[in-house]
């Protein structure tokens, strides 16, 4: 442990001439950082209160953002976030467990290294490339197939409903996906690995299967590990601006259908930024605002479910 | 079928779905890095590394000037966030075992919390507008290092917390003072992770688009003096990703191409590096991994 | 937080690191910071020597309209070689919206338009307007098999208000007959930022159409109903181009260059006018223009009458600051100049010659007249500039 109060001898601690320079630049520093969050915080709830006072509550249900009117409301970006998220989530979990558990479970060892490094390696990559590749790769196979497969199946439902154009909340949500499945499933995969080997055999000793060794073993004893990925890949998901600003279509209003163009509260700011003056400009900064709150709830909450997990890892370590 | 046949049919079934989620999510990977390559590599050559961006989509478009200014962005953010993010992270992780410490460690995990968008809209309130620099590449580098300092300080502090115990004490038995004992002994045998930190907070920075959306602003020159704005090569993607003109969407992808290369080549580079380095417990690991894979 | 728990745990199942000398570490760093060191000194050499860092080196931003932006880009590399590699000009782009407030803001030294200022903005702040070129928005399309499209007034607004929703509508077979026109459905495209091109073209579907005007009306951005939204002309242009059945509203310039076909219209005499320079001019003959620092809010030269004059034609603006010294900004005498001169330059004939062939109309003497007094009364601290 850092031994600030560690090194209790008798009396005082040992202390020389540069400690108290040293650390007192360090504390500064670290009072800078804080600071600087304060400073940021601050700064926009200040900026954001001319909209605030405006709008009040109504801010978050109200489906208008008309520039002409000077009137705003939040309502379609918050659910242009909460429909691409949702895809995001619903498409990526899945895949981003199957992938863990086969990384963690299945994979020849051979194999497992290299392939957890390239699943890593993904998420590194700008997401404006990932915006350039969808609007040149992604778009056209959503137009030409998936988009008419899904109308065709589900159009009697109000969520494909209107002309397949490609630029819509079903490309944004698809491209996030690809893009969140690399953080759930390498969380999910240390999750998954960190439980203890004593777990799996004892299932198998009892005569499960792989998959039932995995399935009542692993997984059951990571979940919190690996429900604390998706909220975390659900996080990177909400705040995500490039790619969707570049697939989502750009329509301000709240629409059911996957397949119509909308908006999310981080492609909106992109979107608006340059033009947005007064009170359009603090009503921008207002939805950044519910934008780093959303982020900030759903992240400690992530941070809570993998802490959760860690606590039950007994403190051998993990290993048995 | 009898029910342990039935049992065996699951368990090869499940198995080969495990298999198909890996292909499944490979081919976006190999599709993307395979579409800038085969997009990208016709536009590269010495001209069009050394020309400028024009923007006028003539030929003799180049992104030399991009290259240079995402070197420079990432160049001064790094001057701010890396003593910040280092220095913070010793704080936390040699004297921060008080309620101070804790706030601190909590402030940072807010910033890192903040949505690249958000970063750069308060950098333009902030340094664009209020401090009056206007669109410039000190705004652009501001907005960068708000996004450096939290993985720099979080990844610093996991460095440190790794160094065994054995050694701070040992130091200190010795009597050598606190400072050097964390300066000579602490980030010594801590310094892969420290490197690999910045080294990774780096590559995140260098591919940042949004907060340079609105700070850096874009030049079409090669520009270097810190007031003026300057081009980037996110921005030259974001800028030309929709274009009609041939030339300039060329001029896309010769950028995502460029820019993918610098980015994988730090992130491979550096994680080969880390997975050799240090060995870490599995609990310490999945920590590693959480604060990694937190981005926007 | 619980992690300051695991500390102790760190210990147990780590393998222990023990410090040592050397190590690739450093090597590592040491050759990176060596290898950007290097690139940078390189360029920067190179590029001190070469693009002139000179002292009377000038760098003015802009921002604003993608409606001429083509045309101002060439302009400023052009004017970059004329200058000796001096006067750096970057402009932005980002929608007449954006440049607007940018310059109210004085974030920028100039921006560019093609709405003029409301009135009340005119008299507040201290902007001048100097119309720089003149274009026309084309209504293009990406309909397959489609080579040639008549529309009127009527029709278009109808279609961009929804109420026409196919290809083989009536209203659209009934101004071309002899073409068979498909079923399928139409898709708008429109701009998603706060644009000029928009107020341009919302202005003219406001006077061909009064139910627009009642329920849309004319502005920078519109409520669009049941459109796609891009950004610029360039964002539009290309989402026609890859959007099937699509139909969007883009400056001529990007539908010439991009080869996308484009409607003949209706003008206000009755003849059906294909866009051009000569159509676009001709809408501007019967123009008359305040002076630069009056109110432009009511200048358009929409729905022209002329025989051969094209319905939807434009001026675009660059707006300056009357006086451009202020404690806000950082433009110093030898930037004022610079920028001055450069307009100087773009509204005579040096700067004009390169509009035909970016398919931009040249602006007629008449304009270039009011242009110069405007210039000529620009200042910096009180004295004027030229």
């Amino acid at each position: 442990m850092a031994s600030s109060k560690g090194s209790r001898l008798r009396g005082k601690p040992l202390r020389f001439g540069g400690d108290r320079i040293f650390e007192y630049t360090v504390m500064g520093v670290a009072t800078l950082t804080l600071a600087l969050v304060w400073l940021l915080v601050v700064r926009m709830v200040f900026d954001a209160q001319l909209s605030i006072e405006r709008f009040g509550f109504g801010f978050l249900i109200g489906g208008d953002w008309d520039p002409n009117r000077d009137v705003y409301g939040a309502l379609p970006f918050i659910f242009g976030t909460l429909m691409t998220t949702g895809i995001a989530v619903l498409i990526g979990v899945p895949l981003s467990i199957g992938i863990a558990t086969y990384l963690s479970e299945l994979a020849p060892p051979w194999l497992k290294g290299p392939l957890s490094f390239v699943v890593e390696l993904l998420a590194a990559v700008p997401s404006v490339i990932y915006g350039l590749w969808a609007m040149y790769a992604l778009r056209p196979v959503m137009v030409d197939t998936v988009e008419p497969f899904f109308q065709s199946a589900l159009g009697w439902t109000p969520l494909f409903q209107g002309d397949p154009v490609g630029l819509d909340k079903f490309t944004a949500g698809i491209i996030l996906a690809i893009m969140i499945i690399p953080t759930i499933a390498s969380v999910s995969k240390e999750a998954m690995m960190a439980v203890p080997d004593s777990q799996r055999e004892a299932a198998l000793s009892i005569g499960a299967t792989r998959y039932e060794t995995t399935r009542i073993a692993v997984l059951t004893y990571a979940r919190s590990g690996i429900f604390g990925a998706c909220i975390l890949g659900l996080g990177r998901a909400v705040g995500e601006t490039m790619a969707v600003t570049m697939t989502i279509g750009n329509a301000n209003r709240v629409s059911w259908s996957l397949l119509d163009p909308g908006q999310t509260m981080a492609s909106l700011i992109a979107n608006n930024w340059g033009e947005a003056q007064g009170l359009q400009l603090s009503a921008l900064i207002e939805v950044g605002l519910v934008l780093f709150v959303i982020a900030l709830l759903v992240n400690a909450f992530a941070r809570i479910m993998v802490g959760r997990f860690m606590s039950r890892v007994p403190a051998t370590g993990g290993g048995l | 079928m009898n029910t342990y046949e039935y049992r065996k049919l699951k368990n090869t079934l499940a198995s080969g779905l495990a298999l198909a989620c890996v292909i499944l999510a490979l081919i976006p990977l190999v599709y993307i890095l395979a579409g800038v390559v085969v997009k990208g590599a016709p536009a590269l050559s010495w001209e069009f590394l050394t020309n400028r961006t024009v923007g006028t989509g003539e030929p003799g478009e180049g992104i030399g000037n991009a290259i240079v200014g995402t070197l420079l962005l990432v160049f001064y953010a790094s001057m701010i966030g890396l003593p910040v993010g280092i220095l913070t992270g010793i704080y936390v992780s040699e004297y921060g075992n008080n309620k101070f410490g804790t706030a601190v460690r909590f402030f940072n995990d807010v910033l890192a919390n903040f949505p690249s968008i958000v970063v750069g809209l308060l950098a333009y309130a902030l340094v664009v507008a209020y401090l009056n620099v206007g669109f410039s590449l000190i705004a652009g580098s501001v907005a960068l290092s708000i996004i450096m300092i939290p993985i720099v300080a979080n990844t610093t502090e996991e460095a440190l917390r790794m160094v065994p115990n054995s050694l701070r004490e040992g130091a200190l038995a010795l009597g050598v003072a606190r400072w050097r004992t964390v300066l000579k002994v602490m980030l010594v045998s801590g310094r892969a992770g420290i490197v690999t930190g910045a080294l990774l907070a780096i590559a995140r920075i260098a591919g940042e688009t949004a907060p340079l959306l609105l700070t850096a602003f874009y030049s079409s020159y090669w520009s270097f003096s810190p007031t003026e704005p300057i081009a980037s090569l996110p921005l030259t993607i974001f800028r030309n990703y929709n274009s009609p003109s041939e030339v300039l969407l060329q001029q896309a992808w010769g950028a995502a191409l460029v820019l993918i290369i610098i980015v994988l080549t730090l992130n491979i580079g550096v994680r080969l590096f880390m997975r050799q380095k240090t060995k870490k417990s599995k609990a310490v690991r999945m920590r590693w991994m959480t604060r990694l894979s937190r981005r926007d | 937080m619980s992690e300051l728990e695991e500390t102790k745990g760190s210990q147990n199942g780590d393998q222990i690191v023990m410090p040592h000398k050397g190590g690739r570490t450093w090597i590592v760093v040491a050759a990176l910071v060596i290898a950007v060191g290097v690139i940078l000194a390189a360029v920067l050499s190179g590029g001190l020597l070469s693009s002139g860092h000179r002292k009377d080196s000038v760098a003015l931003t802009g921002a604003g309209a993608t409606f001429p932006m083509p045309l101002i880009l060439k302009w400023a590399d052009e004017y970059y070689n004329k200058t000796d590699n001096t006067v750096k000009i970057n402009y932005g782009g980002g929608g007449s919206g954006a440049g607007i407030t940018q310059i109210k803001d004085k974030h920028v030294d100039f921006a560019g338009s093609d709405a003029p200022l409301s009135a009340t903005d005119s008299s507040t702040y201290g902007l001048v307007h100097i119309p720089e070129t003149l274009g026309a928005v084309v209504v293009a399309y990406n309909e397959p098999g489609l080579q040639t499209l008549r529309l009127d007034g009527p029709t278009l607004a109808g279609i961009f208000m929804r109420n026409i929703t196919t290809w083989n509508d009536p209203a659209i077979a009934g101004l071309n007959p002899g073409i068979t026109l498909s079923s399928d459905q139409i898709t708008t495209i429109v701009r998603s930022d706060s644009s000029g091109t928009t107020f341009v073209f919302s202005g003219y579907l406001t006077v061909v159409s009064n139910e627009f005007a009642t329920l849309y009306g004319q502005g920078k951005s519109v409520s669009w109903h049941d459109a796609i939204g891009a950004n610029g002309n360039p964002g539009v242009t290309q989402t026609i181009k890859t959007t099937q059945h699509s139909i969007g509203y883009i400056e001529l310039a990007y539908a010439i260059a991009n080869n996308v076909p484009f409607a003949q219209l209706k003008n206000h005499d009755g003849n059906f006018v294909n866009a051009s320079l000569e159509t676009t001019s001709a809408a501007a003959s019967s123009a008359t223009l305040p002076a630069g620092d009056g109110d432009w809010s009511h200048v358009n030269i929409l729905n022209a009458p002329g025989a051969s004059a094209y319905p939807i034609a434009s001026f675009t603006y660059v707006l300056i600051y009357k006086e451009l010294y202020n404690d806000q900004s950082k433009m110093n005498k030898t930037a004022a100049k610079a920028l001055v001169d450069f307009l100087w330059w773009v509204v005579h004939q040096e700067g004009q010659s390169y509009a035909p062939d970016l398919y931009y109309a040249q602006l007629p003497s008449s304009v270039t007249a009011i242009n110069e007094a405007t210039l000529n009364s620009v200042t910096y601290n009180g004295k004027t500039l030229r």
